[in-house]
């Protein structure tokens, strides 16, 4: 990652000076007439330190652009790493009393296996939660799998089994208090928290 | 501790049929408290209840007054009202009643204390009339037989001695004295005193130890508590902030055990109740344990293991803390929540091979394993949280009827199945000792608390009066703590 930056800030300094340097002459470049009439001289003086002042406003404005854009682009950059820990932490959803995973969050899976892959050092905890609906300690059995389930897609596509650990939480730490569908719908998931690597995180 | 059997009545004549014309006047009375199975207004859900109570069955007690015992008193009346074994005859205008049957006591209240030993004496035959006489001589039986008492309790106190006199009503005599030597009533061992006064007065009565010295584990907001039978002494027993679930009684009832989240991993502790101190099982930490269950004569620990392979039973030995054994290995389905039958021959658990997870049964080595309560395949709903009753008749657990739990009980051996509940949800039976009361989780007042049901009258009473308590465990019979053994 700062080797990474380090590179993108050094090219992009490069690229400044290259314009600053190309096209419009820069004031100190142009050569003063002397040996032509001094009226002429002075008008030419005047339009050239016109030109040299326009000149200058440019190349401030350009290098300002570019020093917005370096620090835009770095945080561009940390936005990429925060973009890629919240594509992590995205979490999965479940069926009451069903540990399948869900058609639609084999997309948020697949995101994970990417990262998993991009980021090689990257290690990480799979949470396996219920409802309050089923049973207090059944639902430590159902959060395994709920946990096992998310895992096993995560090793099928190719991530490495010893970087993913899991975790059976049953119902003790519903993520929203409610005693509705709207709730229970929310608390049945898998949550994914990093336990490794998660430093500088490229994304996939 | 001592019994002693009631002698000849013949001593009990001193009678003064006096102060009982003044208790019959205040007998417009009737028995009262007539219990009414309370669960079933539920039934025009078309829920069948198993319970059937047919009042006016059980024997009519009641409990006379006396002056300055009034704690011991209510324990006492508590814990036999409690026990649903009793019609208990409360006497109305209760003013008049102690003022007639106390005022010996009352104006005598030094000598009474003094006359422990003459009463004693007393007892021995060596001694009549004065303090004796009075103390626990002489009731009016015809008076008490129409009031509808079998049994009329006499509870005194004399120097640092208690005597509960049970009188049998139609026997016209005493049924036994029981003695005791109670701590002060400020001292904290005093209620559990008094409870095992209580047990020993319905042993007396009904031929089996009431259920008043017990208390129940339960878990409140991730830590494990403790209260006694009724409703006193609530105790925080866990020792850490960390969450806790699935306490369970050793028989001992001086040990118990509970799982607790660690590091992402569920460890397996055991506590001393005396001392506080806890073990955590030694192959435990790797893996998410859960639900200990102790075999009857304390040596083994069944358990639930979590692992990638599901969730499947293990059993450790205790008392050297090693030699981790598997019992099932379930693959696709998980195996959990093991308890023992009382012999030690047997464990009940959850299977999910069926789909959902329903009661099964194996021996206590893991072999034949087989489906215990029996369900309708893809009508009945998940059945869960088994527990074997100490009498090692039922098991009981609770299952899904209609989106939600109801506490249902399993007969051993003929293996069927009655619904106990049908008033909101209800689940997490614990067994009282004496196999007719359960402990469990129950919302019917709005929020999820404690309630104690019998399951012989159906009646049902809350344990706490707070939320969000679960996961009970109701133990054995306590022993007499050491510091109160005389």
């Amino acid at each position: 990652m700062k080797s990474v930056s380090l590179l993108l800030v050094l090219g992009l300094s490069i690229a400044a000076v290259a314009s600053s340097c190309g096209g419009n002459p820069a004031p100190q470049n142009t050569t003063p007439a002397i040996d032509t009439a001094a009226e002429n001289q002075r008008v030419r003086d005047s339009i050239a330190a016109a030109q040299a002042e326009a000149e200058r406003q440019a190349a401030a404005e350009r290098d300002r652009l570019e020093q917005q854009r370096i620090a835009d682009s770095l945080a561009a950059l940390s936005r990429s790493g925060d973009e890629v820990r919240s594509m992590l932490g995205a979490m999965i959803h479940f069926d009451y009393d069903r540990s399948n995973i869900r058609s639609d969050d084999m997309g948020v899976l697949d995101q994970k296996v990417a990262i998993m892959q991009a980021n090689p050092d990257l290690r990480i905890r799979v949470g396996g939660h219920c409802d309050e609906r089923g049973s207090d300690e059944y639902n430590l059995a159902l959060g395994n799998r709920r946990a096992q389930a998310a895992k096993q897609y995560l090793v099928s596509h190719g991530v490495d089994a010893n970087r993913i650990e899991t975790q059976s939480w049953g119902e003790e730490r519903p993520l929203v208090d409610g005693h509705d569908e709207s709730a229970w719908s929310q608390n049945r998931r898998s949550e994914f928290e990093v336990i490794g690597g998660g430093e500088n995180l490229r994304r996939p | 501790m001592t019994r002693r059997h009631g002698g000849t009545s013949a001593r009990w004549h001193a009678g003064t049929s006096a102060r009982w014309i003044v208790v019959a006047g205040a007998l417009a009375v009737v028995p009262t408290c007539r219990l009414a199975s309370q669960d079933t207004s539920a039934i025009d859900r078309g829920v069948r209840i198993g319970i059937v109570y047919r009042p006016g069955v059980r024997p009519g007690m009641v409990m006379l007054p006396r002056k300055g015992i009034d704690s011991l008193r209510a324990i006492v009346a508590r814990d036999l009202d409690y026990s649903d074994r009793f019609e208990i005859i409360t006497l109305p205008g209760g003013d008049s009643i102690r003022l007639a049957a106390s005022a010996p006591t009352g104006t005598t209240a030094t000598p009474r204390k003094g006359a422990g030993s003459g009463r004693t004496q007393s007892a021995s035959g060596s001694r009549t009339g004065g303090g004796g006489a009075q103390a626990i001589g002489s009731l009016n039986y015809p008076l008490y037989q129409a009031l509808g008492a079998d049994f009329a309790l006499d509870i005194t106190v004399a120097g640092d001695t208690t005597v509960a006199t049970l009188h049998d009503v139609g026997a016209a005599g005493v049924r036994r004295a029981i003695r005791a030597v109670l701590p002060a009533a400020t001292d904290r061992d005093f209620r559990q005193a008094a409870h095992r006064l209580a047990d020993q007065i319905v042993q007396a009565a009904v031929g089996e130890p009431g259920i008043g010295a017990t208390r129940v584990l339960f878990v409140s907001d991730g830590k494990v508590w403790q209260i006694d039978q009724d409703g006193a002494d609530q105790k925080l027993v866990s020792s850490t902030n960390r969450q806790a679930m699935s306490p369970a009684w050793a028989s001992d009832a001086r040990h118990f055990a509970y799982m607790e989240f660690q590091a992402g991993k569920g460890w397996l502790y055991l506590q001393d109740m005396v001392t506080g101190k806890r073990t955590p099982m030694s192959t435990t930490g790797t893996a998410l344990d859960f639900t200990p269950a102790f075999s009857p004569d304390g040596a083994t620990m069944a358990f639930s293991r979590a692992t990638e392979e599901g969730t499947d039973l293990y059993t450790i030995n205790i008392k050297n803390n090693c030699c981790l054994r598997r019992l099932t290995v379930g693959r696709f389905s998980d195996n959990l929540s093991p308890t023992f039958s009382p012999d030690g021959q047997r464990i009940a658990f959850v299977s999910t091979r069926p789909g959902l997870p329903q009661i099964y049964v194996m021996a206590a080595d893991g072999t034949d394993q087989q489906l215990f309560a029996p369900f309708d395949y893809g009508v009945t709903g998940s059945s869960n949280a088994p527990e074997w009753s100490p009498d090692g008749q039922s098991v009981a657990f609770h299952r899904d009827v209609a989106g939600t739990l109801q506490v249902f009980v399993l007969d051993v051996r003929t293996r069927t199945v009655r619904q106990l509940t049908s008033v909101g949800r209800n689940e997490d039976p614990s067994w009282a000792p004496d196999s007719r009361h359960l402990a469990f989780v129950s919302d019917r007042s709005g929020y999820r608390q404690l309630w104690i049901i019998d399951l012989d009258t159906g009646r049902i009473r809350p344990l706490l009066q707070v939320s969000g308590a679960r996961l009970p465990a109701w133990s054995p019979r306590l022993s007499e703590a050491p510091s109160t053994t005389p």
